[in-house]
């Protein structure tokens, strides 16, 4: 077993574990540390597979920017695992049994359709690294990029506009 | 690595995103396990297309590889934006209802 594959199953193994704990764990500000903990397993999913540019962003942007974000909104809610509502338990076993129904059709029908010599490149190449990424930003995909802009523009609106006290 | 390995992480962290979004009620659980299911996407796009890559570098044909990456970056883009405006309405309905209950939503409509 190669260095990259120890990597990989360590990685998957504590992204899976994170995420289920997300789901399973009482307290909000529980399932945010655990999605952080996703998060960096995410990106360290992308070093391996050298996309350092998404790898990068994916810290600043998800576990920097946005989950602060969260855990700003659950400290000014004051919420805790005491006061938290939860769903009847036949609806829960019902949301779990629809879910793993899911995971088990998606798996069987893609496990079938890829060949075992469809082997995705580790390290190597250069194409996720700032300089390429940037360059096809900055000529293919101009247009989207100055488009969302607005995106966000409108986002900031939209946030102040609800967000303001109705008097 | 084999590409099944990575289709099979994705689909089990999408799974696992949604079954968050059936079973819980509190509306920021609901609303992390989006996040979770966005990232489980952007993962499956970056490995298919370093797939591409290795598929190109062995029959000797040029790639187009960094797409999926900048569609990916797209997708973080937009999940930012609507983060923003999510964490907002879930502010308001906290104001409204004084709970983060994602049953009270309906209670908005005023």
């Amino acid at each position: 077993m190669s260095i990259t594959e120890i990597l990989f199953w360590g990685l998957s193994f504590l992204a899976l574990f994170s995420a289920i704990m997300v789901v399973a764990s009482k307290s909000p500000v529980h399932s945010i540390l655990f999605l952080i903990v996703v998060f960096f397993a995410i990106s360290g999913h992308y070093i391996l597979l050298n996309a350092q540019f998404l790898a990068i962003v994916n810290i600043i942007v998800y576990a920097g920017a946005i989950m602060v974000l969260f855990l700003f909104v659950v400290m000014l809610m004051n919420l805790n695992a005491e006061s938290e509502p939860k769903k009847n338990r036949i609806l829960q076993f019902a949301g779990l049994i629809s879910g793993g129904c899911l995971f088990l059709v998606l798996i069987s029908a893609i496990i079938k359709s890829v060949s075992a010599n469809n082997l995705v490149q580790m390290g190597g190449g250069d194409y996720g690294l700032i300089k390429n990424l940037g360059i096809v930003l900055f000529k293919d995909y101009v247009i989207p990029f100055e488009i969302s802009s607005v995106l966000f523009l409108s986002a900031i609106i939209g946030t102040v506009v609800i967000g303001k006290k109705a008097e | 690595m084999e590409i099944k390995w990575y289709i099979g992480l994705s689909v089990a962290l999408f799974c696992t995103g949604i079954i968050g979004v059936l079973t819980r009620r509190n509306s920021i659980v609901v609303f992390m396990c989006i996040e979770l299911m966005l990232n489980a996407v952007n993962l499956l796009l970056v490995a298919f297309s370093k797939m591409h890559a290795a598929s190109a570098l062995a029959q000797l044909t040029p790639a187009v590889v960094s797409d999926a990456q900048i569609f990916v970056f797209f997708i973080m883009v937009v999940a930012a934006a609507e983060v923003s405006v999510g964490l907002a309405i879930i502010i308001m309905l906290y104001r409204n209802t004084h709970s983060a209950d994602i049953n009270f939503l309906n209670r908005l409509n005023n």
